[in-house]
């Protein structure tokens, strides 16, 4: 599988994600946002970090850089596209993923380990995983409390579109697991054609046993065992 | 014509901001009692030239509706000046 990695001015997770993915087996290459051609990329990756230094709204400048209007056309295509932290916050920016990131309601910019429950298992990212295991993956953000109107929790729910929440060790999604104030403790949630991914949490930073965590490996190999079954 | 125009964007007032409720504990600590709510948003001036005051006002509820603010998080307001 061909991942395209797109860099923006600011984002500093973009060769992490390249190196798990190549790590992986996986052929991934960077774009760069001022470009418009995805150069046959199987899978659009937006990475973390603080593009456009966070001006304005978290992803709110970047979503209308030269290659975002690439990418939505390749999602309304059914292309596969996933945004990791703030690459997250440039989707839900653009529209191409429900719901907006706020501040963490406890003023902090939270960086540590956190335990991720899947949903289900009927989509690229969560394909490869077990919905009654707890997943140990680093986050690392100030903005990551997942909002949307109350309606629109409610269709994500019926329509199997919440990827994660945030659990306990034991798996369990109770508030004290909950790192940033997410409704529903969520952490990732896709589109409604599931093609379309977001998550706060960094499984990139989690895929090398020199790290001491190898749970992120789950994640990004969920990707391509769908893709390629 | 030439216009300025005054933008306030607020977060909309059933989501929780964490900057108001750290300032309203900083003016309590300053010494201010009686606050009851604090919330911040930002100001915005756009100077641009417009044909007329229809087209500018066109032109900045675009702005505010597609990039000044989120309307999933915020409201906005804004009043145009002729410069």
């Amino acid at each position: 599988m061909k991942f395209g990695v797109i860099v923006f001015p600011g984002s500093n997770c973009d060769d992490d994600m390249v190196y798990a993915l190549q790590g992986l087996g996986q052929e991934a290459i960077k774009l760069w946002h001022k470009d418009t051609s995805l150069q046959n990329c199987d899978c659009v990756v937006l990475p973390g970090g603080f593009s456009y230094g966070d001006y304005l709204r978290t992803g709110a400048i970047a979503r209308f850089s030269p290659i975002m209007e690439t990418v939505s056309q390749f999602a309304a295509q059914g292309g596969y596209v996933i945004g990791v932290c703030n690459g997250f916050q440039i989707l839900a920016e653009a529209g191409l993923v429900p719901g907006v990131l706020l501040r963490n309601t406890n003023q902090k910019y939270v960086c540590k380990n956190i335990y991720l429950k899947p949903y289900q298992t009927n989509t690229l990212l969560t394909q490869g995983l077990q919905t009654d295991k707890a997943y140990k993956i680093p986050i690392a953000h100030g903005e990551g409390r997942y909002y949307a109107k109350p309606e629109v929790i409610k269709e994500l729910k019926k329509n199997g579109q919440i990827l994660f929440s945030y659990c306990n060790a034991e798996g369990q999604i109770t508030e004290e697991a909950n790192p940033n104030g997410s409704m529903e403790n969520i952490a990732g949630v896709c589109n409604a054609t599931k093609n379309v991914f977001g998550m706060m949490p960094h499984p990139e930073r989690a895929a090398n046993s020199l790290l001491g965590n190898t749970d992120g490996k789950f994640i990004l190999q969920s990707i391509f065992q769908m893709a390629n079954a | 014509m030439k216009f300025i125009a005054h933008i306030n964007v607020m977060p909309q007032q059933e989501i929780l901001d964490p900057q108001g409720k750290a300032v309203k504990l900083g003016l309590k600590n300053l010494g201010i009692g009686g606050v009851e709510d604090v919330r911040i948003g930002k100001h915005i001036t756009v100077a641009f030239e417009a044909a007329n005051e229809t087209e500018a006002n066109e032109v900045i509820k675009t702005a505010c509706s597609k990039l000044l603010a989120n309307l999933i998080m915020e409201t906005f307001e804004f009043t145009l000046e002729k410069v």
